[in-house]
């Protein structure tokens, strides 16, 4: 099938030279870091992790949101999903990769990556963090690959997949509660140490990754002949409210905890994030239009006549997806540190080359998307038409 | 894993380019045999928990402090950086009392007693987080004295660390701290770092091996104690049954082996 990916228009060349280039660049800042250390971010002994770990954060969400496609058409048949799965299957792909280049480009001795392995420790979550991470990256390769080369000989998927399927299902939301509990386990972070992080992490999961897939699904549709499907992408369109409006839902139970109890350990963080601290205010404008950004969307799904409109339900996605990405990919990840232990203030700010380096990850992200994704809906292109005859817009 | 394993691994992962062991040249060997476990030194200071006991009063001018801090800072190589703060490694520094024990204070606590400073490393606690949280192993906790430990030609520099010790205790090398160090002050018997790793007190484990008290210990002219908290009969037991002392943030279950008398 991979002959699909070097056969494509201009428009796609000019596309993937453009991601190439913000590759190129991205190169070159990290041999730069790599050189130099990671001084050349805007971490410090303070804030210790920043964009990289955020954005891992965040990505984990991503790649296990594949699951609220997969789940409905395998456990509930739920057959408008059917074209679907496929795309969900390949954006968790293309999201676990970029989880695992964040995590590269954020370690101090990238070299000695491979002493997780040599010295395999399970006490510490991370070590569990990269079990989980690879195996659902093979799973979902095992998966995706393996359907698509049935639906494209036209025959039905082997037998032995189906299990294989059900473990993913099963492995998805892991993969998102444990990165959950490399935070929510550490004493003295009262920011995150909460009971309620993973149900928190999986509902904006749940809600960040479906917008992002539909948003995906609106373009395929519109730069290819395959449609996903007006149904399934109403379908993703609810999932994506419910999870949105959990989502906010638990937020406001940590806000409601730490100000109704008024312990000052508890309430720090969010003061600095939201109002600022003691001067210290960087990071409140950025907080604000996330929070802006939640109302916009939830006030444009939660009308099922707005969702209807597709150019209304894009806005609405890009909305959820950018608020999310700022509130879990930045503000959660900084607000834990500041203050620091000692309750003393040190701002963050990601640097030039530190911005570089995480838009080449996401262009290295989309670059295997879009490959994946051109094989499929070549595939799928073909195979649609041999079936029906006609054009599956209708469909 | 013994030593012997770890080097073999160690000598395997460096053909593959993984180890990254020039971090400590020639020294490494040595000093190695000296991290793991207790040492064959007849001469050796053993314990069952060492703990540092820091008699607050004692210290009464700016020099006190500066002379344990340079003190462990030049028998560790810890470099000096001040061009940029963010990047900054210490292993013994001072805070104000109210952020080295945060949570206690009082509106109406005399200005003096809120601004007065202590000194402040890592607790080498006995149920410590950051052990808990390292994927490598590379800081761990000695069984044979309670010593928690950093092998840093192990550490992959993820800092997760970093974020579970409770006490903002650790530092990362964000840049090559050579070049941070004077010559002169350097103590050669003391392996320099590399970038990349995290690195913190480490009760001067070295000197221990060679029946020397902590560096910080011997500056103090007495106003640090340090001994075995297992035994009753210790200098360091017998100060704690007999004076009032606090350990920081003992709420929240790490279990310190720095006490702070007042
Ligand atoms: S003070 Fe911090 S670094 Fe030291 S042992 Fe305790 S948790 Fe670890
Ligand atoms: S930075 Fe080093 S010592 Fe700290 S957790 Fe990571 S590997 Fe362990
Ligand atoms: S015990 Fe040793 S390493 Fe720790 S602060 Fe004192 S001199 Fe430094």
């Amino acid at each position: 099938m991979l002959e699909k990916a070097i056969q494509g228009s201009s428009r796609y060349w000019v596309w993937i030279l453009f991601l190439l280039s913000l590759i190129g660049a991205g190169v070159i800042a990290y041999i730069y870091q790599f050189q130099n250390g990671l001084g050349v971010t805007g971490m410090s002994r303070d804030v210790s992790w920043g964009l990289y770990i955020g954005q891992f954060t965040f990505l984990v969400g991503v790649a296990a949101s594949g699951v609220m496609v997969v789940l409905p058409y395998y456990l509930h048949h739920y057959k408008k999903f059917a074209r679907l799965t496929i795309l969900g299957e390949f954006l968790a792909i293309a999201a676990v990769i970029m989880c695992m280049l964040f995590i590269f480009v954020d370690m101090g001795q990238p070299l000695r990556v491979l002493n997780v392995l040599l010295h395999p420790t399970p006490n510490s979550v991370m070590f569990y963090d990269m079990c989980v991470l690879a195996g659902y990256l093979i799973l979902n390769l095992i998966v995706g690959w393996t359907v698509l080369g049935a639906e494209r000989k036209d025959v039905p998927p082997p037998k032995w997949v189906k299990p294989v399927i059900y473990l993913s299902i099963a492995w998805a939301p892991s993969i998102h509660t444990v990165t959950a509990f490399l935070y929510a386990g550490l004493p003295g972070r009262h920011f995150w140490l909460s009971a309620i992080m993973a149900a928190r992490f999986l509902a904006s999961a749940f809600a960040g990754g479906p917008a992002l897939l539909i948003l995906l699904c609106l373009i395929v549709r519109k730069y290819t002949k395959f449609d996903p499907g007006k149904e399934a992408i109403q379908a993703i369109g609810k999932i994506v409210t419910y999870c949105m409006l959990i989502n906010v839902f638990f937020l406001g139970l940590e806000f409601f905890t730490a100000f109704y109890s008024g312990i000052p350990g508890h309430m720090h963080s969010f003061i600095y994030l939201y109002a600022g601290l003691h001067g210290h205010s960087q990071l409140v404008p950025v907080m604000w239009i996330s929070s802006i950004l939640a109302v916009i969307a939830i006030f444009l799904l939660i009308f099922p006549q707005f969702r209807k409109n597709e150019g209304l339900l894009a806005v609405a996605c890009a909305s959820t997806f950018l608020s999310l990405w700022i509130d879990k990919g930045f503000g959660l990840v900084i607000g834990g540190f500041v203050p620091n232990p000692m309750e003393r203030i040190t701002e963050y700010w990601p640097t030039f080359p530190e911005t570089v380096i995480s838009i080449a990850v996401w262009a290295v992200g989309f670059l295997v998307l879009t490959i994946l994704y051109k094989i499929a809906v070549s595939v799928k292109e073909e195979v649609v038409f041999d079936k029906y005859g006609e054009k599956q817009i209708q469909g | 894993m013994d030593r012997r394993e770890f080097i073999k691994i160690a000598g395997i992962s460096s053909i593959f380019g993984l180890g990254g062991l020039t971090a400590f040249g020639t020294l490494k060997g040595k000093l190695e045999a000296s991290q793991t476990g207790p040492s064959q030194n007849p001469q050796a200071l053993k314990a069952k928990r060492w703990a540092l006991v820091i008699d607050t009063t004692k210290f009464k001018t700016e020099e006190d402090f500066k002379r344990c801090i340079d003190a462990c800072h030049k028998a560790h190589n810890v470099p000096h950086i001040t061009d940029n703060i963010k990047h900054e490694i210490k292993w013994m520094w001072t805070d104000t009392y109210e952020h080295v024990f945060p949570g206690v204070e009082d509106e109406y606590l005399a200005e003096k007693v809120k601004e007065m400073p202590m000194l402040v490393l890592c607790n080498h606690c006995d149920n410590p987080a950051c052990v808990r949280v390292c994927p490598t192993k590379a800081t761990f906790k000695r069984k044979s004295d309670g010593i928690v430990m950093m092998d840093m030609h192990r550490c992959i520099g993820c800092r997760f660390c970093m974020a579970a010790c409770p006490y903002g205790a650790r530092s990362f090398n964000y840049k090559d701290p050579r070049p941070y160090m004077k010559e002169e002050d350097m103590n050669p018997e003391f392996p320099t770092r590399m970038k990349g790793v995290v690195e913190k007190c480490t009760f001067c484990y070295e000197r221990l091996a060679k029946g020397l008290m902590p560096a910080c210990v011997e500056a103090s002219n007495g106003a640090l104690i340090f001994g075995d908290l297992e035994d009753p009969n210790s200098e360091v037991r017998k100060i704690l049954s007999e004076r009032h002392s606090y350990r920081r943030r003992p709420e929240l279950g790490t279990r310190p082996s720095v006490y702070y008398l007042f």
